[in-house]
């Protein structure tokens, strides 16, 4: 079992107490424990069982505008002793920075609303087991699959968050996850793909039998891939990947970005950076949400919060010390967006393949190719050439290359937005990039 | 050196007797025992952003029979909970029985200092370097917008323990240090990065004044970058120089070389052994065993002593990378390849120090034999995916070659490739192989290590380079 909110409270106080005690003048603690269990299979036998149930804890002391942090996962009292005395010698010896502080106190959560963010129900391994035999044997239906792998994870964590200003408060969540890849192979090539699915409730999962032929299918269709010349063409993103342009955007649009100048989103609020038909929200309060909280890692209430409207950039996202050095007050992004998404378009998935008679559908990128600073953006590829609104056949060994200042005021989104993720996007067309490849 | 046993009411005697009771009818397991202890400290936007200390301790406890492997691991180092984990492998291998294998080579070779890194030097003495770092670089030169330095140093203890008491530590210290300079001209903003470390302590990388190297360096790859030009798209002619640009070696080559996705036959090289995979002169080795390097170990983290591992010779594929495991259901023996990220990890067969051998040509030979082509100097990260074999990797200093000279320098673009065919592509190899300066952190399954890499200059005849200019 979890360990339960009592607990959790009374270690954070003892760590507050201690704090105070040594001359802290405030203190911020963490307190979380999780336990997650794991059963992977392989080629329709069991491979794995995986348990791992942890406590974790984390310190922040202040002296004045003096900070420093602890974390260890080691939670006798001696030990924690040992370290917040560690940890508040490290503070005298810090140099002040202004913008240290707890955040203030008037944005601070004040109740929480059920979510509905925790299931308790146990999954036992033995169930799990099942699930991924229905999986696999559904995933290697085709002889064309040469080798499968998945895994379910059952994962139930509790934390609480306490300062020194009073707050106190804490919530369980569960999630359960399942994921399958799949190897297939013809006589030219050997190709990998995958499905996941990942819920807070066991209820929402996606089938085992579902699941498996995604995969499946998804993997087979890669079989026998070619190399493209190099060009300008439409680049249509698969679901899977035009939520990482989110992502990025999300990275780009962060306070500490944008306070040290490291951003090329720097000193855009107001102005367009995307099509004028692109709106993206984030929206902490959406019930059994992956990405949903009631208050960010430093304890500030979350409210919904329109990113980008009418292609307008309306918000960073602020916590507390770099809102104090960009003068904007924290949102309760601390630690990040919580469910971010692109509102939809107003085009079928079907229309959007089709708008071009030629087009490249990518399934897959690779690489860490995403400057933040310049906004270039240049990636290894997989995935399908179009025709007419048809896969005609898979592509791969190519790299697509551009810059997300243009690439943003080129999106075009389907219809096709689903909340199965904690971002979540269309799927996305954007004229005008550049391939290598032949 | 940790005492695990004194933490709690769990005694030795205890331990080995839970160890052997559970392990005596599996093929392998240990119990893993780890107390780490790592800080960090980041200077940034003019200012101490963090000093964060941060300690560690847990236990992972794995049993193995046949291809199935049973973990539990937990943070609470006590009987109770050691029995619990014990259940939890019996449960899940209940039906499976095996023949415990005793054996681990034994070494008494050692390629580092017990030393704990974060007590060797005073947080005072760390930050007035980081703070020298900021005024050092903002003095020299107007166009220096952000500077960013830190240090990260750590310790960590291991006791491996094997059915009928054997057991095996090892103490491994590890830093980095790190500078990240932003500039801004003309509108434009760029960044440089370099970094350096390995296992011994800070003041070995730091002495005379070395910081002040790190700084020029990052100072002049940010520089070079303000001056790029957008870069070619399309199949070219690619020179790389010598150190850190092995990280080709490692994400086309080498991951594609651990032991796992060949037991599986998911590697695009699970039956090419023996079979030539790369130009006649192309020797690549895998090697735990240099001092003080990053990706060095006395033991892994299974207890085999590490070795160097020969993966290409000359050409022909003769090895793969092996933990305990994989080499036990592949009839061969662990190469001491078994790592962990930590104990809330299980054993996968990992790099360690990955290198290619030096050959007899030079970098200007290679320059002045490319009509059109690029100069690749130092990378970011890379990744592969293993099954189709096609890699990438991404270019932070790079230049256009124009018939035998090296023009104007390119922006950072990414390079993609086949790893089965891209070292047939290898058609000079350098006399100037060169180790990377010690930064390196390869993930594989959601575990990061420390490793390094090393190569020569090499020319390949045929790479995709993946710029925006066609």
């Amino acid at each position: 079992m979890v360990k339960d909110q009592e607990f959790l409270k009374s270690k954070a106080s003892y760590c507050l107490d201690l704090a105070k005690k040594m001359g802290a003048t405030d203190a911020s603690v963490t307190v979380g424990h999780s336990i997650s269990e794991t059963v992977n299979f392989r080629n329709k036998s069991l491979e794995a069982s995986d348990r791992s149930d942890g406590l974790a804890l984390s310190i922040e002391t202040y002296l004045g505008k003096r900070r420093s942090s602890i974390s260890s996962s080691n939670l006798l009292d001696e030990n924690i002793k040992t370290l917040i005395e560690k940890c508040f010698e490290t503070t005298k010896i810090t140099p002040e920075d202004e913008f240290n502080s707890l955040p203030d106190k008037n944005l601070l959560a004040k109740q929480i609303s059920s979510l509905n963010l925790y299931d308790e129900t146990r999954f036992e391994n033995d169930k799990k087991i099942k699930y991924l035999k229905d999986l696999e044997e559904s995933a290697s239906s085709d002889n064309q699959i040469i080798n499968t792998e998945s895994s379910f994870t059952e994962n139930k964590s509790n934390f609480i968050l306490a300062n020194s200003e009073g707050f106190c408060d804490g919530y369980k969540t569960s999630s359960f996850a399942a994921s399958c890849v799949t190897v297939a192979k013809d006589e030219n090539s050997m190709e990998r793909d995958y499905e996941f699915s990942s819920k807070r409730h066991l209820s929402d999962i996606k089938q085992a039998s579902d699941l498996g032929n995604k995969a499946a299918k998804q993997t087979i269709r890669k079989l026998s891939p070619k190399k493209i010349g190099s060009e300008k063409i439409s680049i249509i993103f698969d679901k899977r990947i035009s939520k990482g342009m989110l992502s990025a955007f999300a990275s780009a649009i962060s306070a500490s970005a944008i306070a040290r100048g490291t951003s090329f989103l720097k000193d855009k609020i107001d102005q367009q950076v995307f099509a004028n038909s692109i709106n993206v929200i984030d929206k902490p309060d959406i019930v059994k949400g992956m990405g949903s909280q009631n208050f960010d890692s430093e304890g500030v209430n979350s409210n919904t919060l329109q990113l980008i409207e009418s292609g307008i950039l309306k918000n960073y996202l602020v916590d507390t010390y770099n809102g104090k050095k960009l003068n904007l007050k924290s949102n309760g992004r601390s630690g990040g967006t919580t469910n971010l998404y692109f509102e939809k378009g107003n085009i079928s998935y079907e229309d959007l393949m089709k708008k071009n008679s030629r087009s490249l559908y990518i399934t897959e990128t690779i690489g860490h190719g995403s400057n933040l600073v310049t906004g270039d953006y240049s990636v290894g590829a997989t995935g399908f050439l179009v025709e007419d609104g048809e896969l005609k056949y898979p592509v791969n060994e190519i790299t697509i290359a551009g810059n997300f200042k243009d690439m943003f005021k080129n999106i075009i989104l389907a219809n096709d937005l689903e909340f199965e993720y904690s971002v979540n996007s269309p799927t996305m067309m954007i004229e005008g990039m550049t391939v290598a490849g032949k | 050196m940790s005492n695990f046993f004194n933490k709690s009411d769990l005694t030795r005697q205890d331990a080995d007797k839970i160890v052997s009771e559970t392990l005596n009818n599996c093929d392998d397991g240990e119990l893993y025992l780890e107390e780490s202890k790592s800080e960090s400290i980041l200077l940034d936007d003019n200012k101490i952003k963090s000093s964060n200390y941060s300690s560690d301790l847990g236990f992972g406890f794995r049993a193995i029979s046949n291809e199935v492997v049973a973990y539990s691991y937990s943070n609470e180092i006590s009987k109770d909970s050691l029995k619990n984990s014990s259940e939890n492998l019996k449960s899940t291998l209940k039906s499976i029985k095996g023949t415990y294998n005793h054996e681990i080579p034994k070494s008494n070779k050692k390629f580092y200092e017990d030393i704990n890194p974060i007590e060797q030097k005073t947080l005072d003495s760390k930050l007035e370097v980081l703070n020298k770092v900021n005024d050092f670089l903002r003095k020299k030169d107007g166009s220096v917008k952000q500077v960013t330095a830190s240090f990260a140093g750590e310790q960590k203890s291991i006791e491996i323990i094997r059915s009928g008491g054997e057991a095996l530590t090892d103490v491994r210290p590890l830093i980095r240090f790190n500078v990240s300079v932003m500039l801004e001209k003309n509108g434009r903003k760029e960044t440089g990065v370099y970094g350096i470390g390995g296992r011994q302590s800070y003041d070995d990388y730091l002495k005379n004044d070395n910081w002040k190297n790190v700084c020029e360096e990052a100072f002049r790859i940010a520089s070079v970058n303000l001056k790029s030009k957008p870069a070619p798209a399309g199949e070219m002619k690619v020179v790389l120089g010598p150190g850190w640009p092995a990280i080709l070696i490692h994400e086309a080559i080498g991951h594609g070389l651990e032991g796992d996705f060949n037991r599986k036959k998911t590697s695009a090289f699970h039956d090419l052994m023996g079979e030539k995979v790369a130009s006649e002169g192309v020797t690549i080795v895998d090697d735990g065993t240099i001092d003080n390097r990053r990706g060095s170990l006395t033991i892994d983290d299974e207890g085999t002593p590490t070795e160097r591992t020969v993966l290409i010779e000359n050409g022909i594929l003769k090895n793969f990378m092996q933990d305990r495991h994989n080499a036990r259901l592949m009839n061969t023996r662990s190469t001491g390849s078994g790592r962990r990220e930590n104990y809330r990890h299980i054993v996968l067969p990992r790099m360690r120090n990955t290198m290619m051998l030096s050959g007899n040509q030079t970098q200007d030979e290679m320059i002045k034999s490319v009509d059109k082509g690029i100069f690749a100097v130092s990378f970011g990260g890379g990744q592969v995916d293993i099954t189709s074999g096609k890699f990438v990797f991404n270019c932070t200093e790079a230049y256009e070659i124009n018939n035998g000279k090296i023009g104007s320098p390119i922006k950072g673009a990414t390079l993609i490739g086949d790893g089965p065919s891209i070292l047939k592509e290898v058609s000079m190899v350098g006399n100037d192989m060169m180790l990377d300066p010690g930064i390196g952190t390869c993930g594989k399954a959601g575990q990061g290590v420390p490793v390094g890499v090393a190569q020569p200059s090499i020319l390949i005849d045929k790479m995709t380079v993946g710029g925006t200019k066609l």
